[in-house]
């Protein structure tokens, strides 16, 4: 096994991207992820690669869908604002069925917001964030390690399933230092792509990558066998982890960095004898249903602790379709609650269905 | 006795263009170029949003449709995915590449992207049914500027490559029309070169075709042709904007 090295999580991204055969990467600077630009154009020049500083992250996300284009593993990276700019990309890169990989270390907002992590943009990403019917695969890492696990599973998922996959991270991932090990990543090369646009070299019909397609019953017909390929990927890409859940009276909803705030304050509430536990969605899209679904049958309340304005709790009451009360235990605008924080929502909810 | 052939690179489907569109006329002269430089199997020809939105129904190589304005950056994208082995241009109208995507046509001239512009103005937006563009003359009717474009209200049109000219970066630049046998002739050597100039590593080369839009100026094709030459060429005056190679060759 190879040594671990301590690393910032965006550089875990990046050193994991090009782990992955990422060899071509396109951004604009924007806080609290430009480490992982940084990293790309240190790199990138001296492995035969390219590193771009786009004009804009509208610009970069079409270079993006470029090299997509090409057949090539490529990704983008930006934070908050700078990927409502790249929505018009997405929604294009979805329409054509390209894969690639974008990368959102979230920031407080709306607007310019701050610069401080946040988990705001759960609705943008798990529903598409750009026009039309379509959705990302959406990885949520909650360390370092998974920041780099995930965003090699994010390349493999893309180009399995011809989609865009996004590694939903906040600032607090990105910007937090642990051991990682990037050599002992596992990588599955990317498959032939027989349909990418890389010149015919006058042996076969040319290949088109397009979104426009102006008869409704044509353009229904591709949104339908692109729902087919959705299905198939809730069926068996879906990712989370369980933390005590198999008698637990409370069940704690919570993805990244407040899933790690959230099992500390399950195990100092299990020490006051409360049966508490956490599901830990790991793709947000698609969400994790079963086990909420299965966790209903025993639970009596759930609680979705998140760093936003009650967001993903949406999905746990569609899961669990509202067999019991799901509470919102939240901070917001760059605000991380605390276990304590939890803990006292726990104890909270543990009063009111006893 | 030359014999008229649709050229290789060129798909033998009719074109959905208006009669007396000047696009079928540059559609071949790309086409045509392709097939002298022998370069069909390795050309990615990036489509815009606009009139040509369909031109990857035309063009035989490899073909992409990107979104409004941000042809340079796909064809940025395709260039470095393999810089060897593709030729990459894009086909672009004065709204998609003078209004919407000025950004990405100013920074791929700025970089020296080694890829080919084909620019076609005709002053208007064509395919939305004939509003004002970047490149609308001042005083010219057109749906959005039913009185005539005003200078005071809507600022001057856009000469895109003298605009260009002035940055460092860029390669060749060269303004062309097709509205009479010379010109068209002309307008030919204008893309070869600016193909030859991406084969060759030079880089960034962009051709204006001033062209015509006999629907929405409300123009018989005949009368769209010579507005080009009454009203179009002393705005946008035909000519070299810049050329690199030729500038270095004639200071050593």
């Amino acid at each position: 096994m190879a040594d671990k090295i301590l690393m910032k999580g965006n550089e875990a991204i990046a050193a994991a991207a090009i782990k992955a055969g990422c060899l071509h990467y396109f951004g604009y600077p924007i806080t609290p992820q430009t480490e992982i630009a940084a990293y790309m154009a240190k790199v990138m020049p001296k492995i035969g690669g390219t590193f771009l500083q786009a004009e804009s992250e509208i610009a970069a996300i079409n270079m993006v869908y470029g090299v997509a284009s090409a057949g090539k593993r490529v990704m983008t990276s930006s934070s908050s604002p700078g990927v409502s700019l790249k929505g018009e990309g997405i929604s294009y890169l979805a329409g054509s069925d390209l894969p690639a990989l974008v990368v959102n270390v979230q920031r407080g907002g709306p607007g310019l917001g701050g610069i401080q992590p946040s988990q705001s943009d759960y609705f943008q990403s798990t529903r598409g964030g750009g026009h039309g019917d379509y959705h990302m695969i959406v990885l949520a890492p909650a360390s370092v390690q998974e920041m780099a696990e995930l965003t090699v599973k994010g390349f493999e998922l893309a180009d399995k399933y011809r989609v865009t996959s996004m590694v939903l991270a906040d600032g607090t991932m990105g910007q937090m230092m642990e051991p990682v090990s990037i050599d002992d990543l596992k990588v599955e090369p990317a498959p032939e792509k027989p349909w990418a646009t890389t010149g015919t070299k006058m042996e076969r019909e040319h290949n088109i990558v397009n979104s426009l397609s102006l008869v409704p019953e044509e353009l229904e017909e591709l949104n339908f066998k692109r729902y087919d390929r959705y299905k198939v990927i809730e069926e068996n890409e879906t990712m989370y982890e369980e933390y005590k859940v198999e008698d637990a009276d409370i069940v704690i909803a919570a993805f990244g960095i407040a899933a790690r705030v959230s099992k500390n304050a399950v195990d100092e509430a299990r020490k006051l004898g409360i049966k508490v536990g956490l599901i830990r969605p790991i793709t947000l899209w698609p969400f994790s249903k079963a086990p909420f679904k299965k966790a209903a049958e025993h639970a009596k309340a759930f609680i979705s602790v998140e760093l936003n304005m009650g967001q993903m709790i949406e999905d746990v009451q569609l899961a669990i379709e509202s067999k019991c009360p799901v509470t919102l235990c939240n901070r917001a605008g760059g605000m991380i609650p605390d276990p304590e924080q939890v803990l006292n929502a726990i104890k909270e909810v543990n009063g009111g269905i006893q | 006795m030359a014999v008229y052939e649709k050229p290789h690179a060129l798909i033998d489907v009719p074109l959905h263009y208006c009669p007396g569109c000047t696009h079928g006329i540059v559609h071949r002269l790309v086409a045509e170029v392709i097939d002298e430089l022998g370069i069909e199997g390795k050309t990615i020809g990036i489509a815009p949003v606009g009139c040509s939105v369909m031109a990857y129904n035309y063009f035989n190589c490899d073909m992409i449709e990107a979104a409004h304005g941000r042809a340079p950056a796909v064809a940025t994208g395709v260039k470095r995915a393999d810089p060897e082995n593709h030729i990459v241009f894009t086909y672009q109208g004065d709204g998609d590449l003078a209004s919407i995507g000025m950004a990405e046509t100013v920074h791929a001239a700025a970089r020296n992207e080694n890829i080919t512009v084909i620019f076609i103005n005709n002053a208007i937006y064509g395919m939305t049914g004939g509003q004002m563009a970047p490149t609308s003359l001042v005083g010219q009717v057109t749906q959005t500027s039913p009185y005539g474009r005003d200078p005071k209200a809507c600022g001057y049109p856009i000469k895109v490559c003298e605009m260009l000219s002035e940055l460092v970066g860029p390669e060749y630049l060269e303004r062309v029309t097709v509205n009479n046998v010379k010109n068209v002739r002309n307008a030919k050597k204008a893309i070869k070169k600016a193909f030859q100039n991406q084969i060759d590593g030079k880089g960034f080369s962009l051709v204006e075709v001033v062209s015509s839009c006999p629907t929405n100026w409300g123009m018989t094709p005949k009368q769209a042709l010579e507005w080009i030459e009454s009203d179009m060429l002393p705005y946008y005056p035909l000519g070299v904007y810049k050329d690199r190679s030729a500038e270095q060759k004639e200071a050593e």
